[in-house]
């Protein structure tokens, strides 16, 4: 008998705004244990939450580019459990009515386009963080990350295989980091999923009994988790067991799932309307408002770009594949008003600094101001292409001012004809038997006279200059 | 001494004319505390040197004329759920003995602002839970009038120590009749404000959505005085009305209550009701038609739906609110047992009390998957019909009158050995919590063994003004809340 | 509605809470009588009442997305029954 998988997603992501959801303590990665906090966020007693309004815009945004329905009165709800990184021993989120629902987003996998079903987002706050010390044999708790304002995405169970997954969550990423409400770092915990997963006879319609797979901090382990899992239930069933519905931990370093502690497996969670926040009202002026702020997405800028800006459908895709690149490739465009050249640096030289210097995308600082100012120096004939590469290497590199830099390495084009004859002339009376064998009829050994001639121009005429007066001279001859 | 009987506002007066300094006045409660306090224990906390550092402070602003309030360089004291900071405030809870706050409640502040001085902090049924006092880790606050009986709950120690002059006005808190009821006990005068005319910031949660924090003195216009100066919005707690602090000034300068209609809840005289209680209420009506009022009789909804859809309510909220006390963070940690599972369950099991137990375990019933539709739910639905109850009467009177409790104070011990006995006790003043409106105490009678009868005075959302007034014109031809008590000693 | 061992257990596991047997009667007790009591609901007609959560009626009430002071670790930690190196000091939480 053939099985087939199904899944469904639940994704956290840690919102982008500057405070926590209901006190105004920063939500930055890190920071000395407790200090990123204060009475509200630590659930002292007697404290009370007010809502961060930023959160419910970015919910809202958020809802709108998954093409969700918004909710219109919205209330928040208390989750009853203790935990020590749950100070209050209640999480403040959104049970009956979560603020976006029924959305879809849209997937390519190698069997095509696929619409993946959303069938809600909530708010919520996010928990602290325990540090397991083996020294003392005991836990000690951080709240920091206590209160960083949580969107949780839940999926249909639409996933039919582990590509389908990670072409949706590699789609959520680029939708979230484009709107910047969040940026998506998995190792900083900022994005994470956890998948529900079952098996089934294929072709029948009744689902299996599901596992929820937890603690896996990178695509790549969310791919091998959900490969194991499936192996792991198929297996299970041809040898007569049953799949037990649980909660499973990845281990990278053993590329494995083990069950967590079943005991605390069927959770009363007791929820109940939050006394402490009134409820939330969003109308059609605010969704419009929101609207127009609305940064354009990936997709849309694609699209722009192969239509508007003559770019290659591989090329928009390349440079829309990173935020920062997508912005530097605007500006930058923008102000020199030529994609295509902005292009053709950032496919051919950019791409490829990255890779060499292994910097991430998001950790790009170069200045769109520059790339203009060198790629109008291409545009005047003031510098030749090869000279560019050097240049925007220098910009990459030690963000060097173009203009100022190439005056200063005198790597102006030469544009004056005598000046460049009188080189050629040089290197032709330096190349007496290269000449002889071209008046012979050797036409290859061309070819090798352009190189000496640019080689003693050092590489700063324009080839076409060149090639136009070394053919002339040594027709005269 | 002359001062003992005299209000607040009238030694702000003295004060203000020189005619005694703000330490001498400190020195004088202090004196008062520890000539009263053994026998009464409405104190936890007594901060004798924050007082006197304090009364010296305010007593140089009021010399270079800096601080224009009426109530500067007097003392008073705080509920101990009501957070100071560098104070200890407890609950009346082992779980927090020795718990010092980091912040101070909004409350706090506004006083302190307004030239308050601490005295200390009251005594309490343990996280404002019980309706005698005697749930308090640190024992039940005795009643001035008759040290053998209970002074009211849960804001005992607040309402004792005014009756018995240990402090000249205190803040309680009020979720289900936590001020109103002890007020009637100790023949004080209190108000339960409207939800949200109080900043809840720094008090210590028992029912979010019904807890309110509010004023004990003397006499109304004491109580007045001050639920103005704590009154207003707060951006720190969400559920506080936009709105500028309370102004009763013109409630006193004409406090004519001619013409206004006033309804009385017939069956809640009905049933259960001690007689001297009843005639206590009835003799109060007759004043208030003496004084040109209308009273007109009506009929509420059955008080058990009330009291039924409050301990739903209550005791959910509770549950959560007070899952925070796991041992980890602050408060009690037991040493019993290995791991944290038993961090959790020893700590809060010798941390609570057994009312705070039951409370917790009621919240978490009513709330548990399969009883949430059939309890938690009908609770908050019961909680619309109470409401919607009220808003008809007061489509039709301006205010109700009805009684605080069905008794006067009664014996330590005589009722705490059976729960549902005890919750019965809030029969008339729970539904106010559940429709989020305001209501005073002010004493109306005395019982055959001269024990205070207090006289509760309900509005609609935010018509403290008009209770105010009718509270005053009522004072003003009465001398119940005159009269003063003698501490006996202990038998 | 009968209050028994098991719900007891339950309600004890679900607050955290451990009675030694006395308690647990008492709480029995008490706890049936007052749920006894809450039963005369259903004598009342709720049926097109809304769930009542709040009493006021006002809604949207938010902070601005502005930065405000931490507290210090210490303030933070003042209250704590164990503490270390910044944090608060719990048993071993086992997974």
């Amino acid at each position: 008998m053939e099985f087939e998988m199904t899944a469904g997603l639940e994704v956290h992501v840690e919102l982008s705004t500057k405070t926590k959801i209901f006190c105004g303590c920063t939500t930055e990665f890190e920071g000395e244990p407790n200090t990123h906090t204060c009475p509200v966020c630590t659930g002292m007693p007697g404290s009370l939450p007010v809502l961060n309004k930023s959160v419910v815009e970015f919910a809202v945004k958020t809802g709108i580019a998954l093409n969700c329905s918004i909710t219109r009165h919205n209330k928040f709800d208390r989750k009853n459990y203790f935990y020590p990184d749950l100070p209050k021993a209640y999480q403040i989120s959104q049970l009956y009515l979560p603020i976006c629902t029924n959305g879809h987003i849209d997937i390519k996998t190698e069997n095509g386009f696929k619409s993946i079903r959303i069938h809600e987002i909530h708010m919520e706050e996010d928990a602290g963080k325990l540090i397991h010390d083996d020294w003392d044999d005991c836990t000690l708790v951080d709240y920091n990350r206590c209160g960083v304002p949580l969107l949780e995405i839940v999926s249909e169970p639409d996933f039919e295989s582990a590509e389908e997954i990670i072409a949706y969550l590699e789609k959520l990423k680029e939708i979230l980091i484009y709107l910047g409400v969040s940026d998506c770092k998995m190792q900083e915990g900022s994005m994470r999923a956890d998948v529900n997963i079952s098996v089934k006879p294929k072709g029948t319609s009744e689902l299996g009994t599901r596992t929820e797979m937890k603690n896996m901090s990178s695509f790549k382990a969310i791919y091998k988790a959900v490969n194991y899992e499936t192996k792991r239930q198929i297996e299970l069933i041809k040898e007569g067991k049953r799949v037990i519905q649980q909660t499973r931990r990845w281990d990278e370093n053993k590329d494995a799932s083990f069950a967590m502690r079943s005991k605390e497996n069927a959770q009363d969670y007791r929820y109940f309307p939050e006394p402490d926040i009134p409820p939330v009202d969003i109308d059609d002026m605010w969704i419009n408002n929101i609207i127009s702020y609305m940064p354009e997405l990936a997709e849309t800028k694609r699209e722009r770009y192969i239509n508007e800006l003559g770019l290659s459908e591989y090329d928009a895709s390349v440079i829309t594949s990173a935020k920062p690149i997508a912005m530097l490739f605007e500006e930058a465009s923008e102000k020199c008003k030529s994609p295509k050249e902005v292009c053709n640096l950032i496919m051919g030289e950019l791409m490829r600094l990255l890779s060499d210097t292994n910097t991430l995308p998001e950790n790009l600082s170069i200045s769109p101001d520059k790339i203009a100012s060198l790629v109008k120096l291409v545009n005047e004939k003031k510098i030749n292409r090869n000279v560019a590469k050097e240049v925007f290497e220098q910009i990459f590199k030690n963000d060097v001012d173009p203009v100022y830099y190439v005056n200063e390495k005198a790597l102006m084009i030469i544009n004056d004809e005598e000046f460049v004859s009188d080189i050629i002339k040089k290197v032709l009376s330096e190349n007496v038997k290269s000449v002889e064998e071209y008046k012979s009829g050797k036409q290859k050994v061309f070819g090798f006279l352009v190189g000496q001639s640019m080689k003693a121009l050092k590489g700063k005429a324009e080839p076409n200059l060149v090639n136009d007066i070394l053919k002339k001279m040594l027709n005269e001859i | 001494m002359y001062i003992d009987s005299m209000t607040a506002i009238e030694q702000g007066k003295l004060i203000k004319k020189g005619e005694i300094s703000a330490v001498e006045l400190t020195k004088h409660y202090l004196d008062n505390i520890k000539k009263n306090d053994k026998n009464i224990n409405a104190y936890i906390t007594v901060t004798e040197e924050k007082a006197l550092k304090k009364a010296e402070e305010v007593q140089k602003l009021i010399d270079s004329n800096s601080i224009d309030s009426p109530i500067a360089g007097v003392p008073m004291a705080i509920k101990d759920n009501i957070m100071t900071k560098d104070i200890y405030t407890t609950c009346a809870s082992k779980m927090l003995e020795g718990f010092n706050p980091i912040y101070n409640s909004t409350v706090y502040d506004k006083l302190e602002n307004s030239g308050a001085i601490i005295l200390g902090k009251l005594n309490m049924d343990e996280f404002a839970m019980g309706g005698s006092t005697e749930t308090s880790f640190f024992g039940p606050v005795r009643n001035p009038w008759d040290i053998e009986r209970v002074s009211g709950g849960s804001s005992g120690g607040s309402a004792a120590a005014v009756s018995s002059m240990e402090a000249a006005y205190t803040l309680g808190s009020d979720t289900g009749g936590s001020i109103r009821q002890p007020c009637s006990f100790c023949g004080v005068s209190g108000i339960k404000p409207t939800y949200g005319s109080v900043s809840r910031y720094g008090l210590v949660a028992f029912a979010s959505s019904l807890d309110q924090i509010g004023p004990i003195g003397k006499d109304i216009k004491d109580c007045a005085e001050i639920l103005s100066i704590i009154s207003g919005h707060d951006k720190k707690d969400s559920t506080s009305i936009n709105m500028p602090k309370f102004d009763f000034s013109d409630c006193f300068e004409n406090d004519n209550i001619k013409g206004m209609k006033i309804g009385i809840p017939i069956n809640y005289l009905s049933k259960g009701i001690d007689d001297d209680v009843k005639n206590c209420i009835l003799n109060s009506a007759d004043i208030f038609k003496k004084l040109g009022a209308q009273i007109f009789e009506f009929e509420m909804p059955d008080t058990d739906y009330a009291v039924a859809a409050y301990y739903i309510v209550a005791c959910a909220e509770a549950s959560s609110n007070l899952s925070r006390y796991d041992g980890i963070k602050y408060g009690y940690r037991s040493n019993k047992g290995e791991g944290l599972i038993d961090v959790f369950y020893n700590s809060r099991s010798e941390g609570f009390g057994m009312e705070v137990k039951r409370r917790i375990m009621l919240g978490s019933f009513v709330l548990s998957s399969g009883y949430y539709e059939a309890y938690y739910k009908k609770g908050l639905k019961t909680r619309a019909v109470i409401k919607n109850s009220f808003d008809s009467a007061f489509e039709k009177y301006d205010a109700i009158l009805s009684p605080i409790a069905p008794t006067a104070a009664f014996k330590i011990g005589e009722n705490i050995k059976d729960p549902l006995k005890m919750y019965l006790g809030d029969i008339y003043t729970v539904s106010v919590n559940l429709a989020g409106i305001p209501a005073a105490s002010i004493p109306c009678g005395f019982t055959k063994d001269n024990l205070p009868v207090g006289v509760q005075i309900i509005g609609p959302t935010l018509s403290e003004k008009k209770i105010i007034k009718i509270c005053s014109a009522f004072q003003n031809n009465t001398d119940f809340h005159k009269r003063t008590c003698s501490i006996k000693e202990e038998k | 509605m009968i209050i028994d061992n098991e719900l007891i257990t339950y309600l004890e596991e679900l607050s955290r809470l451990k009675l030694d047997e006395e308690e647990k009667e008492k709480a029995k007790e008490s706890l049936s009588k007052i749920i006894g009591y809450i039963d005369v609901l259903s004598k009342l007609d709720t049926e097109n009442e809304k769930e009542m959560s709040h009493t006021f009626e006002f809604s949207n009430v938010f902070r601005e997305d502005v930065l405000k002071t931490s507290y210090k670790s210490e303030e933070i930690l003042k209250n704590a029954p164990d503490k270390k190196d910044g944090c608060f000091k719990v048993p071993k939480t086992v997974e």
